[in-house]
């Protein structure tokens, strides 16, 4: 056997000076990277197997850990960087598929940071969100295209803020970190969603903020699971890895998630690439009615696809399959498990896919049949406010919100050993997220959100969001292409009305 | 220099004074109180855009559409009235009278008018034929504009002060029961006669002080609806929802203003009639897009109705009063006053709060 030769990523660095030897660090690491040895009571640590997750950095007494990156380095080579010596490396000794967790980390261009917004001077007052409404109220589901007096509109989701937690699955994340999600979503006005991990018995109680997702492997789908949500969506695809299916591995299907989930305790869950229900999309629409059908209608219906390069007429046609939402997920999107070639390569970016879908289906005169739910590496309130004006009804997500709740996106979500209690079931790691609290710094991080989402729209002389959505005007793109301008529906930086 | 440019490809944003007077019972009046009205709030223009809008005006022919003309060369009139010729039976045209004043450098050749659509084999009803025909000349035809192209109705404008504009078409020879009057301050261009306002379409007649920043999206809002906005104002759009709202959606003024100037969620929620309060909130769910968001007083007429109406914070001022049946809306009280000493009520109405004249025949 060869002494394994990838090279280590990160630099344990223990300040001895420091160092009480309480061992903290060594009960709480779950890749064992830190080692006491009673012969000279001290504390050692195993670079090899740090995963950079910086959770024994945090929680160090003493602040007597740093941990850096491994400063060692192969010589410059911009085609063969370390990252391709690394995986060449990895895959020779096991001949394996890479797999990694969280969203595509490539440096393809994040458009949000080629857009800029706009603000009110003299001719038109910005509005002070401190002493005026100010409204993000939104309601995602179908809406006719006009009113009588007998209109009484399908059901509709209503959101006191534009943003929902993205699917993921009780068995992807903890149940804490379920829970966390619930509340949170419950005390702002908004919706997490399950995920394709079924719906575990302690999560009923939020029903009323609960998407419900059915995938292609229908884990966990039942006549009570679909009735307890307030919506139901269909996951066709995912941004991390369009086109293939999921894969929990069987060490993770502990008894509770054997019960949710419906399969044999310690078996793999495989969700299928397609649904093998719908291999086109008038099979979709079957799908969608024959959910509508099950609830009698009093739940909206959205079907959640990755943004593709042919996203504008797949999306067109799930809105004319009776979709009362759409889901988009750009490849920036999180997973707990994907094969590394897939998230980094496939899909497009979501600021790109917001824009084709709507005014794809604007020129087709429906877009006011479905909402848009855009997701995809949001990471901040201006992402947001462009995703809206974009014409996004709302967006969905995950990633900032597990860093809410502690996630340092080390990318080992696959491995089950999250020493922040978020992606694992191993009862000694989940313990460590208190729902409590990740409640409170989910809800903490919506509501900040939404206060600079006004002071935005103040500054734009707007206030109510819908005035916002679709409005491009108030957008600007700088340092891009006429072509990536054309795309994305707005004018360069510079350019007057 | 070109008095038939710029300002048509880009968003023209503007502030404005504005007024408007009808008889509710149909009484004809001349141009000329409404000119004094408007000269009063002289201060809220500043020379790039005045103008005026009269119904009842053409009483010889009621039923002919009336299309005022804007055109920069011979060229432009000799297309456009080759095209006209092709689409409507031409009762009568001329040059809209007009007396030369120093205040009023250059014009373009002014000229009117009376049609009946000659429909053959179009699929559409005679008002979208009749907007189908104004857009293709404003669009299609280079240096020719249609200022007006309602029945009975017609709109006089142009770059100066509205009351130069006013003495200039020679108002005080129509007379009319519903007027409205606008002095403009745009905020870039040179003013282009094509550009001042009011803004018309059919027989609706919008006059508007503001800037709208729910642009963007009223205008994607309406190309859903076929409505293609190539003027690139505020007016535009707030005309083109009027008639998306009213005229296609057969919805009452009260409700548009609910809609373009809608109700607050809290308030919605205070509402204790239920079904008043299901109705709002479907309403805005339904038309989140049309509402429009950004400070705007604005007076719209048609032939039977004058509204006034304020954005839902009330950002621009608008003032109304009422003598007997004559209905006044205005930028400033001064205004009305000025032309009518003693009204019977005045009062400023709420943000969103429309005023509405019918006409009593």
């Amino acid at each position: 056997m060869v002494k394994k030769s990838t090279p280590k990523e990160f630099i344990i660095e223990r300040d001895n000076e420091k160092c009480i030897t309480c061992q903290a660090c060594v009960r709480m690491c779950s890749n064992d990277a830190h080692v006491y040895q009673p012969e000279t009571d001290t504390v050692i640590s195993y670079d090899e197997k740090c995963v950079g997750c910086h959770f024994c950095e945090t929680i160090c007494p003493t602040g007597a850990i740093t941990i850096r990156r491994n400063p060692s380095e192969f010589k410059p080579n911009a085609n063969w960087d370390a990252t391709a010596i690394r995986n060449i490396i990895k895959q020779a000794e096991t001949g394996g598929v890479l797999l990694t967790g969280m969203g595509c980390d490539k440096p393809y261009p994040i458009y949000w940071d080629h857009i800029l917004l706009n603000a009110s001077q003299v001719t038109n007052p910005s509005i002070d969100p401190l002493r005026e409404p100010m409204e993000l109220r939104t309601y995602i589901g179908r809406k006719p295209d006009k009113i009588n007096l007998k209109t009484k509109l399908t059901p509709q989701l209503k959101l006191e803020t534009p943003i929902l937690f993205s699917a993921m699955s009780y068995g992807s994340i903890s149940l804490n970190a379920c829970i966390s999600l619930a509340s949170a979503a419950e005390e702002i006005g908004t919706f997490y969603n399950t995920g394709e991990g079924g719906l575990p018995k302690d999560l009923y109680k939020f029903g009323k903020n609960t998407i419900v997702q059915v995938a292609s492997g229908r884990f966990g789908v039942h006549k009570e699971y679909l009735e307890a949500g307030a919506a139901i969506e269909i996951k066709i695809g995912q941004g991390a890895k369009p086109g293939i299916g999921g894969h929990l591995p069987g060490e993770k299907v502990t008894q509770e998630i054997s019960e949710t989930r419906m399969i044999p305790e310690g078996t793999d869950a495989l969700s299928p690439a397609p649904h093998h229900d719908i291999y086109s999309i008038e099979d979709l629409k079957q799908l969608i009615y024959a959910l509508k059908e099950a609830t009698r209608y009093k739940k909206p219906v959205g079907v959640k696809i990755a943004a593709v390069h042919n996203v504008a007429p797949i999306a067109s046609g799930v809105v004319r399959a009776g979709a009362d939402y759409v889901a988009i997920d750009g490849i920036r999107g999180g997973t707990g498990a994907a094969p590394l070639v897939i998230r980094d390569n496939v899909g497009i970016p979501i600021e790109l896919a917001i824009a084709v879908v709507d005014q794809r289906l604007r020129e087709e005169g429906i877009r006011n049949q479905a909402s848009i739910i855009a997701a995809g590496g949001i990471r901040c309130s201006a992402d947001i406010i462009k995703a809206i004006a974009l014409g996004a009804d709302a967006v969905y997500i995950g990633t900032s919100a597990l860093v809410a709740l502690g996630c340092s996106l080390c990318q080992k979500c696959y491995t089950g050993k999250c020493n922040w209690g978020i992606a694992t079931q191993d009862p000694y790691l989940t313990k460590r997220l208190n729902p409590e609290i990740g409640k409170r710094r989910l809800v903490n991080l919506l509501r900040a959100w939404s206060l600079e989402i006004k002071e935005m729209l103040g500054g734009m002389g707007i206030n109510a969001i819908e005035s916002l959505r679709g409005n491009r005007e108030q957008l600007r793109g700088i340092g891009l292409t006429d072509t990536e301008l054309k795309i994305l529906g707005i004018k360069p930086a510079g350019m007057a009305w | 220099m070109n008095t038939l440019i710029p300002d048509k490809d880009y968003r023209v944003a503007s502030a404005c004074g504005i007024v408007g007077i009808m008889s509710q019972k149909g009484k004809r009046f001349s141009g000329e109180s409404i000119i004094k009205s408007i000269a009063c709030m002289r201060e809220r223009a500043n020379g790039l855009g005045g103008g005026f809008a009269g119904y009842g005006i053409y009483p010889e022919f009621p039923e002919h559409y009336a299309f005022h003309l804007m055109y920069e060369s011979e060229k432009s009139k000799k297309i456009t009235e080759e095209y006209l010729h092709q689409n409507f039976i031409i009762e009568k045209d001329e040059a809209i009278p007009v007396q030369e004043i120093p205040e009023i450098k250059r014009n373009p050749l002014l000229w009117r008018y009376f049609l009946k659509p000659n429909i053959k084999n179009y699929d559409l009803s005679e008002e979208d034929f009749v907007v189908k025909c104004v857009m293709f000349i404003n669009t299609q035809i280079e240096d020719a504009f249609v200022s007006s192209s309602g029945k009975n109705m017609g709109i006089f404008k142009g770059v100066g002060y509205p009351e130069d504009i006013g003495r200039f078409f020679k108002l005080e020879d129509y007379s009319g029961y519903i007027w409205t009057a606008h002095g403009r301050f745009p905020t870039n261009t040179v003013g282009w006669w094509g550009g001042a306002h009011p803004f018309g379409l059919l027989d609706w007649s919008v006059v508007h002080n503001g800037e709208i920043s729910s642009y963007g999206i009223n205008k994607r809002y309406l190309e859903n609806f076929g409505y293609h906005c190539t003027l690139f104002t505020d007016t535009e759009v707030i005309t083109y929802l009027f008639d998306l709202l009213h005229r296609k959606h057969n919805l009452s003024f009260e409700v548009i203003a609910n809609i373009l100037a809608a109700p607050f969620w809290s308030d919605i929620e205070r509402e204790k009639n239920l079904e008043r309060k299901n109705f709002l909130e479907t309403l805005r769910i339904i038309y989140g897009s049309a509402l429009l968001n950004g400070p705007f007083a604005v007076i719209v007429a048609n032939r039977n109705t004058m509204i006034g109406l304020n954005d839902r914070i009330k950002l621009r001022p608008l003032v109304c009063a009422v003598k007997d049946d004559f209905l006044y809306i205005a930028s400033e009280e001064s205004a009305i006053r000025e032309i009518c000493k003693n009204p019977d009520k005045v009062w400023m109405p709420k943000a969103g709060e429309p005023t509405i004249g019918n006409l009593k025949e």
